[in-house]
């Protein structure tokens, strides 16, 4: 019985650090924006705490009037997610928006740029006609 | 005073309209022959599928062509966008898939060019002639109604309808911010609030020739929805701009 919590102690500390690599491993590969990153590494850093301090869960459960620790920590964490899909929301309606105004940008650059090639070729086939034509 | 001949663009968003398209053009191209309009036709290509982007290159139009899909309202946008750019003095939307026939283009015209409003819409149900629409459209026709007249005090018969003429000053607004997803709607009570004359001028309608209202059934309601709300929020933007 008493080896149970090691084992539970060492595989969560395990998966912190894996966490915690696999993190550092899309910034690397820039696949993960610093802003965000620091978010997770913040997570995991509270999953690595827990994990050590194995009384820590109880103790602040206690103190704040939680009888049941766990409960504790589904309330933090589906506040902690419903937070963070909020603000994902607010980034992805930026985001929208300025593909919006980019794509409109795109086309009417592209617009200008068909306008004066097209202006530049009746120009040159107008002084290239008459010497065809001659052949 | 404006010009004798005011600088008329015609945009016409196109979304896998292959099978309309180049007609809705020509009888754009055929009226202007015919009235004597200094009209141009601006065809928005709304990242079709099909071979729309083809047909509209052949076509004696001018166009854009959007290298992603941003929706009717974003397609509109992008048309204002490049009136505004461009100093047109009138703006009409027309439908690239049939339902608006180019021979009513005059009366959508008129009130703008007498200068008698800043937004002119042809509406289908004035002289209920033409093509109606569903009826569980007509239904949503009429709740749009009813929140315009409770927002801005003013009775838009056909709030839905996506033919319409604007003059400058409603390009500029239109240059800034027009919404993007099912803006009909919600873009009148925009410039209902803006304080621009709105008026509505009887039209018929075709049933569409090809393709299908991207407003489905199951659609309807998350349309409802997406509008009231994106009415309401216009409204507390606005009313709040005001009162500044």
């Amino acid at each position: 019985m008493a080896t149970l919590p090691i084992t539970i102690q060492v595989i969560s500390l395990l998966v912190a650090f894996l966490v915690m690599l696999f993190i550092g491993r899309l910034i690397v590969r820039g696949k993960l924006r610093e802003e965000y990153a620091i978010l997770w590494i913040v997570c995991t850093i509270i999953l690595i705490v827990f994990s050590v301090w194995r009384r820590g869960l109880e103790q602040i459960a206690l103190t704040l009037g939680v009888f049941y620790p766990p409960s504790l920590v589904f309330l933090a964490a589906i506040f902690a997610v419903l937070v963070f899909l909020v603000h994902l929301s607010v980034v992805v309606s930026r985001l929208q928006s300025q593909i919006k105004t980019l794509s409109q940008e795109v086309a009417l650059l592209r617009h200008e740029l068909e306008s004066r090639t097209a202006v530049k070729e009746a120009s040159t086939s107008q002084i290239a006609e008459p010497a065809a034509t001659s052949e | 005073m404006q010009p004798a001949k005011p600088n008329i663009l015609v945009i016409v968003p196109c979304f896998n309209e292959q099978g309309a398209i180049a007609s809705v053009v020509r009888d754009l191209v055929a009226v202007r022959q015919r009235e004597g309009y200094q009209l141009d036709v601006l065809v928005v290509n709304d990242c079709s599928t099909d071979k729309s982007m083809d047909i509209i290159r052949t076509l004696p139009c001018l166009y854009l062509n959007l290298p992603v899909n941003l929706g009717i309202g974003g397609a509109m946008h992008s048309g204002y966008r490049y009136a505004y750019l461009h100093g047109y003095d009138i703006a009409v939307q027309v439908d690239g898939d049939g339902q608006h026939p180019a021979d009513e283009l005059p009366t959508v015209l008129e009130p703008i060019l007498k200068q008698e409003a800043d937004i002119s819409i042809g509406s289908r149900f004035i002289n209920r002639e033409g093509f109606q629409s569903s009826f569980s459209r007509r239904v949503g026709i009429k709740y749009f109604r009813w929140l315009n007249q409770l927002l801005i005090g003013k009775t838009i018969h056909d709030s839905t309808s996506g033919f319409r003429a604007f003059n400058q000053r409603t390009i500029a607004i239109a240059n800034n911010y027009y919404p993007d997803e099912y803006p009909e709607p919600e873009s009148i009570v925009q410039f209902g609030l803006q304080g621009l004359r709105i008026k509505e001028v009887p039209v018929r309608m075709r049933h569409r020739q090809e393709g299908v209202s991207s407003i489905n059934t199951s659609r309807a309601f998350y349309y409802m929805l997406k509008v009231s709300l994106g009415i309401l929020f216009m409204y507390f933007r606005l009313v709040n701009k005001r009162a500044d």
